[in-house]
């Protein structure tokens, strides 16, 4: 297969898809056939320990979680970024060296920022 | 090629290697728990079949009749699909992943389901989605634990997965495509033409970060049972269970699969003389070894706290990735000028 883009490429991925997810639905349909189903009350509480459960599950939880996605959306995008320059690399030469080393440079500011202000701490 | 054609040949390569990996995963659960047995100085599942080969078979009967239920609180259809929306991510990626040399079939060519030219991206996209099953089940149960390990994993999920996206970059400099078939043609010749050697600081990022990546021990904090119970599947039973089990073991296999690649060659022979052996044997053998280096760590290593993991994560890995790639793409430069 040649590099450049052809749709057709994309067909079996399509297919692919359609097959894993048919097996995922079709396996839980079948099962409904030969399973048990007798739920209470009781079974059907979350678990806790096994004492009643207390308040609702759905608390709030810490910034920090919030904090890291924001982190990786940065840092990911950089990292998408660097595909296409790695791949073009040998043929952009010195110029695209010294791009990427301002564009990491300017990276590592933000990243020294973070952790200066203690983004990156968990405790 | 004709459209037909395509489809043909996309649909028996993709039953192929679906059974495979479904085949590897219900065999990967039973090698771990003999492997750790045989490391703990016990004999593991003896009792169905012989040596307690038939196991997984038994295993996976036992899921498939048992009570799937749902717990009251939960937020029915999410709770319902999350296990899929993991588990279709995980069998997918193999779509890429090139497991012997281009062969005619029906007229077409195959070793590959499909030979993407931006097949690592693809990857890592479908990856990505994977965390979302994951968080959406954790979330959906309506569970403290559940919540607090479906939290954590899309933190250590996302961090890791940072990691492994930059410790790749290096690979790609020297093989200057995102197709994984070039990047295994490029490292033919023999053992000493592997990317483990030019690459070696990228490999062992790329390792560690794959063991947290699938959360596995030392890295397991979604499913810590000694403090979240379960983690994220907490509530779930049955086959909807069994799909997250499914899904984490054949991302195992996906990560591995994709470190042979990049780093071991792929399906190329370690030596000249060995090239009488089908690729498809050096690929399994080269992902089987590091499926059994996963269930050596989780032998050896204690879990680690989860800040320890981020902390490591955040200020060592991603550090290290990133001097890495400089120093490749100098590397690269001086040798090519």
């Amino acid at each position: 297969m040649t590099t450049d883009f052809v749709p057709t490429d994309y067909l079996p991925v399509l297919i692919f898809f359609v097959i894993a997810g048919a097996f995922g639905f079709v396996t839980i349909l079948l099962g409904k056939l030969v399973r048990p189903r007798a739920p209470y009350r009781e079974k059907l509480l979350p678990y806790e320990c096994g004492a009643p459960p207390i308040s609702d599950a759905r608390q709030p939880f810490p910034m920090r979680y919030y904090i890291i996605a924001m982190l990786f959306v940065l840092f990911d995008i950089e990292a998408v970024f660097m595909y296409p320059w790695a791949v073009v690399f040998n043929k952009i030469g010195v110029y695209g060296l010294v791009e990427m080393v301002l564009f990491i440079t300017v990276l590592l500011i933000g990243y020294v920022y973070a952790w200066g202000k203690g983004a990156l701490e968990w405790d | 090629m004709e459209l037909g054609t395509t489809v043909l040949l996309a649909v028996i390569q993709i039953a192929v290697v679906m059974g495979v990996v479904l085949l590897s995963v219900a065999y990967m659960t039973y090698a771990e728990r003999k492997v750790l047995s045989f490391m703990q100085d016990r004999l593991g599942p003896m009792e169905v079949g012989p040596w307690g080969l038939l196991q997984p078979i038994a295993d996976g009967l036992k899921l498939f009749m048992k009570e799937d239920i749902i717990p009251s609180g939960a937020n029915k259809i999410i709770f319902a699909v999350a296990p899929i929306i993991c588990l279709i991510p995980a069998l997918i990626g193999f779509a890429v992943v090139p497991y012997s040399e281009g062969f005619s079939l029906l007229g077409g060519t195959g070793g590959t389901i499909t030979d993407l030219n931006v097949g690592l991206l693809y990857i890592f996209a479908f990856a990505s989605v994977g965390a979302y099953g994951v968080i959406l089940g954790g979330w959906a149960s309506n569970s403290k634990y559940a919540l607090l390990g479906g939290l954590r994993s899309g933190a250590q999920v996302i961090s890791y997965e940072l990691v492994i996206g930059l410790s790749i970059v290096g690979v790609l400099l020297l093989s200057e495509s995102l197709s994984l078939r070039a990047i295994t043609e490029h490292q033919d010749g023999g053992f000493w033409h592997w990317n483990l050697w030019v690459q070696p600081v990228a490999f062992v990022t790329y390792v560690i970060a794959a063991v947290a990546e699938t959360n596995r021990l030392p890295f397991d904090m979604p499913e810590a049972e000694s403090e979240l119970v379960a983690g994220f599947f907490t509530e779930y039973s049955g086959m909807r269970f069994a799909f997250f089990f499914l899904a984490e073991y054949a991302n195992m296999i996906l990560v591995s699969c994709l470190a042979s690649v990049l780093f071991l060659g792929g399906y190329e022979a370690p030596a000249e003389f060995l090239n009488f052996v089908p690729g498809f044997v050096w690929l399994a053998l080269k992902t089987w070894a590091l499926l059994f280096f996963f269930i050596w760590i989780r032998g050896t290593f204690p879990r680690v706290r989860f800040d320890q993991l981020m902390k490591f994560g955040w200020k060592v890995l991603i550090p290290v990735a990133l001097v890495n790639i400089l120093v490749t793409a100098v590397g690269v430069y001086i040798v090519n000028n």
